[in-house]
């Protein structure tokens, strides 16, 4: 019989509806990451080195970019004979079919999946955050204290402390509380959102909690765990963990791979991060480029000017263009002379010559303050932009757009250009 | 399909930052759709065969066929190295005789070029020829003595065959990259072996030339071999030129290599780059000029480089000057050291400590 001691459940079904335009044709962890990674590389790495080899990957919502990044789980090493990476979609069943509701309820959906290993330990990871973590230890930690239920937590400023859910804990690490974004939150331990589940407790949970609508675990089955008396820990993590659910804090986490000696290195040997590479040949600087504090994938040319910026796979920066405090993702071409400041450029998109982007004074984004904001310029996949326009800041494009679609080749800040055509 | 031998290790060799010499040949074979290739192999096989770990970098590993690595073995009957290259597939006759393809591709893997093997054994058939010898027209004519010349009829049939002739009488030059029946090759193997013959090019080609039908196929492409220190420089410079990366890295089909994982490449404060390759994993801080720079180099604060080449994993301390070389990978240069290649190039080669932060 097959027998894994633990597996892990990795859900990667959402839409990370904050990150605007990056995600309007991919789920989130799909979304690219420094320059040549993409956002679910980490928890598939951190599995690997860890030493699970068991893992399931739950998709919803835009999967074709997941779904050919994971392949068949060659660049973690999870193409196994027994266990691997398996894509764990939605189906339709005889009665009942139904979408993934919430997170514990997709799970639900996918017991037969996890019954076939025969775990002791269900590992319940999402697929939106950028960390470095062994499972391994955290493991350790549950079976040391014989817990049913352990919850990765990292301490976080007091004032931070209501964005998150904050678990409240006696002195050996037990949890006796725990409140959902608090007003006035009494501890500081976030849950990080990764769980260790004894399986039986797990399955237990999930099939009696099963008629609840939108099944989710932090507002659903923990509390079931809690209230059936099994023992449930938290355990502290100290080392970097990002959450990159904003175009801001995504921008931001990109920024930081580029200090001196990051906070988050990936030049470590110990704990690499593995992804598909589709692009090997080496990157060229023409005689006229300048690079500084920046870090650059593979087989991208630059010819003009790159300063504080995280440059993906095959980026090609023309003669003179200037991009600063900017993240360019895989395939986009930058024309000669065009200047960026304070961008996130999706995948494959075309710029024009002579155009500025993210100049101008600010003003609040007339669709969705709440996702363009913090000055950022956000252009969207296989977007076009023309010859000589200039682009405001808080602004957002996104599609094939031509000269007529901008006021004089203008577009102030804060404006929103989305130009659906068939391919949207 | 066709199968290939391989000579030496020279086919390691780091190429253009990211890959080997043999991976060309290799990605030309599975471009070309030959699922079967043999490596013949016996120099100091060690980073070879850390690069061939696996055969899914090029796709050879399918049901049909796959990558077979041969070395020397010691058996009741034999217990010689190969002793040239003829003597190599002789070795390893049995892999020829259970093979069905009906066609063999012999190559060497020093060489870089992308070639489309179906169109050379196309013109094979419609030749009607035994062996098919892919030949070009000399680059450079005062370094034909490396090289083997041949002299081809109107009917491209080659009359004359020269091993490495130090009075050259054709300019045109053998590429080493040769089809032939599987038959045929089996049968002139076996015996050259009889009269204790071990070379395919002396033993086989010059020897059988005016029986057999051998032909000449001319290509134009970009082809060079890399197994003098100066043809290795050169090849690994010509990749700064725009068309001959054009060529390799973004036109169909294309090179495959091992994938190493490494982070993409970090550019710090101080970091001047001018007319070079940086592959990935390296960490700049100085400056570097009109140089090829390998994985997981780090150059340090204030250093100098030009007209270099830098292989895999080499460190270099602080204000370090370095120009015309060639630094052997997994080097450590201390910090302000001065090297520099007065009359052609440096090949520079220190295993100082590296103490890592």
């Amino acid at each position: 019989m097959i027998k894994k001691e633990m597996i892990a459940m990795l859900l990667a079904g959402g839409q990370g509806s904050r990150l605007g335009v990056l995600t309007s044709k991919m789920a989130k962890p799909a979304v690219s990451f420094g320059g040549k990674y993409r956002i679910i590389d980490f928890p598939l790495s951190n599995c690997i080195n860890s030493g699970i080899d068991t893992v399931g990957v739950l998709t919803q919502y835009q999967p074709l970019r997941l779904n050919t990044h994971i392949g068949i789980g060659i660049p973690w090493d999870l193409d196994r004979n027994v266990g691997g990476v398996t894509v764990l979609p939605p189906y339709e069943k005889s009665e009942n079919s139904e979408w993934y509701t919430g997170t514990a309820n997709a799970i639900y959906q996918n017991i037969d999946y996890m019954e076939t290993y025969n775990p002791d330990y269900v590992l319940i990871l999402s697929g939106d955050h950028i960390y470095k973590m062994d499972y391994e230890v955290m493991l350790d930690f549950h079976k040391a204290n014989n817990a049913e239920v352990t919850i990765a937590v990292m301490p976080v400023p007091m004032e931070e402390a209501k964005r998150f859910g904050i678990m409240i804990t006696d002195d050996k690490g037990q949890i006796t509380e725990f409140e959902e974004k608090p007003e006035h939150p009494r501890s500081n331990l976030a849950s990080m959102g990764i769980y260790i589940f004894n399986w039986k407790t797990l399955k237990d949970a999930l099939v009696t909690m099963a008629d609840q609508p939108a099944l989710d675990f932090g507002k659903h089955v923990i509390p079931h765990c809690h209230k059936q008396g099994s023992p449930l820990f938290a355990y502290e993590f100290n080392g970097y963990w990002k959450d990159v659910g904003t175009l801001e804090s995504y921008w931001q986490a990109n920024m930081e791979l580029i200090d001196i000696v990051p906070e988050f290195n990936l030049y470590e040997e110990y704990w690499k991060i593995y992804t598909k590479s589709d692009t090997l040949p080496p990157q060229y600087f023409s005689t006229d480029s300048v690079v500084e504090r920046s870090i650059i994938g593979e087989g991208s040319e630059i010819f003009g000017k790159v300063y504080n910026s995280v440059i993906g796979c095959g980026v090609t920066v023309e003669k003179d263009a200037v991009i600063r405090d900017s993240i360019i993702m895989n395939g986009t071409t930058v024309g000669s002379g065009t200047e960026i400041y304070k961008a996130i450029v999706a995948e494959n998109v075309e710029i024009g010559a002579g155009s500025k982007l993210g100049v101008g004074d600010e003003a609040p984004n007339e669709t969705d303050p709440k996702i363009y904001n913090a000055g950022l310029v956000t252009i969207g996949e296989k977007s076009y932009i023309p010859d000589g326009i200039t682009i405001g800041k808080n602004s957002v494009v996104f599609g094939k757009t031509e000269a007529a679609d901008y006021d004089n080749g203008y577009l102030a800040s804060g404006k929103t250009l989305v130009k659906a055509g068939d391919e949207q | 399909m066709k199968e290939l031998g391989i000579r030496r290790a020279v086919s390691a060799m780091p190429i253009a930052g990211s890959y080997r010499s043999i991976d060309f040949v290799l990605s030309n074979m599975s471009n070309s759709h030959i699922q079967k290739v043999g490596v013949f192999t016996q120099y100091n096989a060690g980073s070879l065969g850390e690069h061939l770990s696996s055969s899914k970098w090029w796709d050879f590993g399918r049901k049909q066929g796959g990558l077979f690595v041969f070395t020397p073995t010691v058996t009741a009957d034999n217990n010689s190295w190969y002793r040239g290259t003829a003597d190599s597939i002789y070795q390893n006759l049995s892999f020829l005789r259970n093979s069905h393809e009906p066609y063999v591709v012999i190559a060497s893997g020093d060489c870089v070029y992308k070639m489309d093997f179906n169109k050379l054994l196309e013109y094979h058939i419609e030749k009607k020829a035994d062996i098919t010898v892919v030949c070009r027209d000399a680059d450079d004519l005062s370094g034909l003595d490396r090289f083997g010349t041949v002299k081809m009829n109107e009917d491209h049939r080659i009359e004359e065959f020269e091993e490495k002739p130090v009075v050259a009488k054709s300019s045109t030059i053998s590429c080493g990259i040769y089809v032939v029946r599987r038959r045929a090759l089996i049968e002139m193997i076996e015996k050259c072996a009889e009269e204790d013959r071990y070379d395919f090019v002396r033993d086989v080609l010059i020897r059988f030339k005016d029986i057999k039908r051998i032909y000449g196929y001319k290509i134009k492409d970009y082809w060079r071999n890399i197994a003098s220190v100066d043809d290795y420089y050169n090849t690994n410079m010509d990749f700064l030129k725009p068309e001959i990366r054009d060529y390799f890295f973004r036109q169909y089909p294309n090179i495959y290599s091992k994938v190493d994982d490494l982070p993409p490449a970090k550019y710090n404060i101080g970091a001047q780059i001018k007319n070079s390759l940086i592959a990935s994993g390296t960490i700049v801080n100085g400056a570097v000029e009109d140089s090829v720079v390998f994985r997981e180099t780090y150059i340090g604060n204030n250093c100098f480089i030009k007209n270099s080449i830098i292989l895999n994993d080499v460190y270099i301390g602080d204000n370090t000057h370095i120009e015309n070389c060639i630094v052997e990978s997994h080097g450590t240069i201390r910090a302000n050291s001065f090297y520099k290649g007065e009359d052609g190039i440096k090949i520079v080669v220190e295993k100082n400590e590296r103490f890592i932060i």
